[in-house]
């Protein structure tokens, strides 16, 4: 039973005094490639945008007054708030937030049903879970879209069976986007919460049953604040793909509403043409993201501080 | 592990190996996808012994876009419509050739000479010109379908069943057409029908799709979707039981044209495959694939005779029709909002 | 472990685990079948023929899903490897090598490009890329994804070394070993597995992207996804079917072959502080 407790972390040091130079090269790489673009995107964000693409280098509020103040159809009106855009974010963070309920729902029992598996019979089982996750997401989105038509195969054959006498209309709704991003993105809630059921100490819930738990309330009160990190994790591995994601809104729900992936890509590739707005949405995209992902390191750092004492 | 590396390793020196030995005689291009046949592209590089790359864009807006963004330089050749050739032009990203450079110039048909967007033809060549209307499934619709009401107050039948070109130019263009009014205003009451149009119409319409567009009436995931013709024509050969209209109120025109980029990095190769494709055969063989219709002369005899007699290329005479406009920043900007608020 | 079996039992999570293969698999069962379709159509059955098998290795676009295989491979392999490298350093300075300066800001850089939603990633990115002068090519996307692939690669190299305890390599040291010695050769050899994985994680992430590779590739390189999507373009038609069911095959010959080397990773006997 050394596993639960025990953080070698503490005590690594064999190669203390090498830390700065053994991460210079993930600084330099993702300091220079990723860091540094985020940070023109961030400058750009504040520029005059260019007709038909491109920046011009005076700065401006335009982008962030364009997104949250609406000035009417012709830009001469009383500046009202503009809902066109919090609806497009609160769009996609329901979607997400959708399809990362439903990636939790399935993909908890799904791990936990692995991880008490034998253990050599687990890796079996994690490779059937992960073997679709690497045929590409384009064509396993596509196939979704060929299964769920109105006069597709799941149709037909709920109809052959006699469980419905109308086809299902799902192609094109908001529920075949949530189908798509939730198809898309399952593996990464069953990977992180299965490693996290792993190293529950089973003795937990005998000594909760030793004292006449329910097998649920051991569920609830018991397991779940142990394998919590890899919830969290996993949620978080769902929902910020999901977020940007443009694919499975294209080809599912018909791009008829723009999510925050296809308004951005609409700004840089689009008719729409201004690439000031693009990166002014990607910029208070990416905030929402950090803003979440801080109160994931303090529940994180609360967790860990818990854990020491 | 080491092994596995080791092979990973050799496996990418092979790989690279193999992309630079064939590094000579190149010529890349940025094109329309499904409007050329590879074997016109393999014709080509196997006369002239050149590599012939290709890649593939769904919007003339798309195309300028990723230009802008760096891509420029890149390509020797682009397939712009006809208003994107003048804002390119504007724009300062085409090179200029010498009619002379080219043995087949006097091949253009007349009328594509001297056009407005590129007059005198100093950086372009016409490649095919077609038009943007839709198509509409006969099963579904047997009624009168030439209007463009069809797609903006359409019938009980095709309710919830249509699918719109993801191109505001085009989409935006139809709408101002069945409205009757003219292109690029900027009478504010034109423009808020313009939108209050297209508002009402959203609710009938399935989905928003250029590249999908000839897909959806095949599977019949669209019973009516706006479409170019010769689109049309091929959904048709696949068996969707679809017929195109020229609706009353106009329908749009537009030509194509392979247009010299500047900074071309093999702009002898590019002005090659340009004469190329001014030979009648070769324009024959790309309007056979892509059904549409080539600006060259002496094409006929080389056409399939399924595309002579395609209903969708023989436009009854007499017909309302408009090329899509470059419209003024100002204007732009409120189609830009009117798209913005029908997406949202 | 005495746990009584029914504890770690509850009632329905078989069916939702078969429910979940179900969703998983259904879709790849539908591409399968249809890539064995003989018409020209993917939603009219025409009989069974292997044309578009044929299509895939011989058709007019056979070289250039030839090349895009090739091109993925290479730069998967590549970037894995690159990625793999940079996360095991990282891994190392985070776990071994006690506090140092920057330590919090390195945790989060690492993690940065699995935050940043990909569009965001791509466009930044290519903006960058032209800001600077690159020219997109084969170099660009290599970047690209050794960037992305980095954190991939250090989630379950680090899992793996919290789990390896440290009292082998000091031992090594206590026998005069170097630190690169103790490195070398305790360390590594057993870090082994996490390296693996790590490795095959990056080279799948990389394998399958293509949002940021369709920004920032240079013209007329494709790799598979981007050659793929520019071929859905050209029409879904049955070969996009038989392409995915041969990617299909190979991906299950992957997992076979990394299943059988973790079986051989496993006999030779790893320490580690896991709970069975």
């Amino acid at each position: 039973m050394a596993g639960l407790g025990q953080k070698p972390t503490a005590g690594g040091r064999t190669y203390a005094g090498l830390g700065l130079p053994l991460m210079l090269p993930a600084w330099v790489i993702i300091g220079f490639f990723l860091v540094l673009p985020i940070g023109i995107m961030l400058v750009y964000s504040f520029l005059t945008k260019e007709f038909r693409g491109g920046v011009i280098w005076e700065p401006t509020l335009a982008a962030y007054d364009q997104f949250f103040f609406d000035r009417g159809l012709f830009g001469d009106e009383q500046p009202k708030i503009e809902w066109t855009y919090i609806l497009i974010f609160w769009r996609s963070i329901w979607q997400a937030g959708l399809a990362t309920l439903m990636c939790l729902l399935i993909g908890f029992p799904t791990a936990w049903f692995i991880a008490t598996r034998p253990a050599s019979s687990r890796t079996i089982w994690l490779f059937l879970i992960t073997v679709p996750y690497w045929v590409n997401l384009l064509i396993r989105t596509i196939s979704m879209k060929f299964l769920i038509r109105d006069n597709g195969p799941l149709n037909q054959w709920l109809l052959d069976a006699g469980l419905i006498s109308d086809p299902i209309h799902i192609i094109n709704t908001n529920t075949a986007v949530q189908l798509g991003l939730f198809y898309s993105y399952l593996p990464f809630m069953v990977l992180p919460i299965y490693a996290a059921v792993e190293r529950y100490n089973f003795s937990l819930s005998e000594a909760a049953a030793d004292l006449y738990a329910s097998r649920w309330i051991t569920l609830r009160h018991i397991i779940l604040p142990v394998v919590k990190p890899g919830i969290i994790a996993g949620c978080i591995l769902v929902f910020v793909p999901s977020l940007g994601a443009f694919l499975a809104p294209d080809l599912l729900g018909g791009a008829k509403n723009f999510m925050i992936g296809s308004l951005i890509e609409e700004q840089f590739k689009g008719n729409a043409g201004n690439w000031p707005f693009g990166a002014a949405a990607s910029m208070i995209l990416l905030s929402m993201v950090l803003i979440v992902l801080i109160f994931y390191a303090r529940a994180q750092g609360r967790a860990h501080a818990k854990g020491a004492s | 592990m080491k092994n596995m590396l080791k092979t990973g390793a050799s496996a990418l020196a092979l790989s690279l190996l193999a992309t630079m030995a064939s590094a000579e005689g190149k010529l890349s291009l940025y094109h329309w996808f499904e409007y050329i046949p590879q074997e016109v592209l393999d014709k080509f590089a196997a006369e002239y012994d050149v590599e012939v790359t290709m890649d593939t864009y769904d919007s003339n807006e798309a195309l300028l876009a990723a230009l802008k963004a760096g891509k420029l330089g890149q390509y020797d050749l682009a397939v712009p419509g006809d208003y994107m050739v003048e804002i390119m032009g504007k724009e300062g990203m085409l090179d200029t050739f010498d009619p002379s450079e080219m043995s087949n110039f006097g091949n253009i048909q007349q009328e594509w000479v001297d056009v407005t967007f590129d007059p005198g033809r100093k950086s372009s060549i016409p490649y095919q010109w077609g038009s943007t209307s839709f198509a509409v499934n006969r099963d579904v619709y047997p009624g009168d379908i030439q209007t463009l009401g069809m797609i903006f107050n359409p019938p009980e039948e095709l309710k919830g069943k249509i699918n719109v070109l993801d191109t505001s130019g085009e989409t935006l263009t139809l709408a101002s057409m069945y409205l009757g009014i003219p292109q690029c205003t900027s009478d504010r009451d034109q423009l808020k029908a313009l939108n209050e149009l297209v508002q009402t119409a959203k609710p009938d319409w399935a989905s928003f799709g250029s590249d999908v567009a000839k897909d959806v009436l095949v599977s019949g995931d669209a019973a009516a979707g706006m479409i170019w013709n010769g689109f049309s024509a091929k959904a048709r050969e696949e068996g969707a039981n679809i017929e195109y209209a020229f609706p009353k109120e106009g329908y749009i025109v537009w030509m194509d044209n392979v247009v010299l980029l500047k900074d071309a990095p093999n702009r002898d190769n590019a002005i090659k495959f340009m004469n190329f494709l001014l030979e009648p055969e070769n324009a024959a063989a790309v309007t056979n694939y892509a059904q549409y219709t080539a600006g060259v002369k002496g094409v006929e005899p080389f056409l399939d005779e399924a595309v002579k007699s395609a209903p969708e290329l023989n436009p009854p005479s007499g017909g309302k029709t408009a090329f899509v406009q470059a419209c003024p920043e100002e204007v732009q900007k409120v189609y830009d909002t009117i798209w913005t608020n029908l997406k949202k | 472990m005495a746990a009584k079996p029914d504890l770690k039992r509850f009632p329905g999570f078989f069916a939702l685990t078969l429910l979940c293969l179900f969703l998983l698999y259904a879709p790849l069962v539908i591409v399968m079948i249809y890539s064995f379709n003989d018409s020209q159509s993917i939603t009219i059955w025409g009989g069974t023929s292997l044309r578009w098998y044929g299509d895939v290795f011989w058709g007019p676009e056979a070289d250039k899903f030839k090349q895009a295989a090739i091109n993925s491979l290479a730069i998967a392999t590549a970037a894995a490897i690159a990625a793999t490298t940079i996360a095991t350093m990282s891994a190392t300075a985070m776990l071994r090598a006690g506090h140092f300066r920057g330590k919090g800001a390195s945790f989060a850089l690492i993690n940065l490009p699995l935050m940043v939603p990909e569009i965001v990633t791509a466009v930044a990115t290519l903006i960058f890329f032209s800001a600077i002068g690159f020219t997109t090519g084969y170099a660009t996307i290599l970047i690209a994804h050794i960037v992305f692939c980095i954190p991939f690669a250090y989630l379950p190299i680090a899992a793996r070394m919290e789990g390896v305890e440290e009292v082998y390599e000091q031992a090594a040291q206590d026998l005069y070993a170097t630190r690169w010695e103790a490195f070398r050769l305790i360390l590594l050899p057993l870090m082994a597995p996490g390296i693996l994985s790590g490795f095959l994680l990056a080279f799948i992430i990389s394998l399958d992207d293509f949002i940021i590779t369709n920004f920032v590739k240079g013209a007329g390189i494709e790799t598979l996804p981007t050659a793929i999507f520019g071929a859905v373009k050209q029409g879904i038609k049955p070969n996009i079917m038989a392409i995915s069911t041969l990617l299909l095959g190979v991906s299950i010959l992957f997992v076979t072959l990394s299943y059988f080397a973790g079986r051989i990773g496993q006999k030779t006997k790893t320490p580690t502080g896991e709970t069975t």
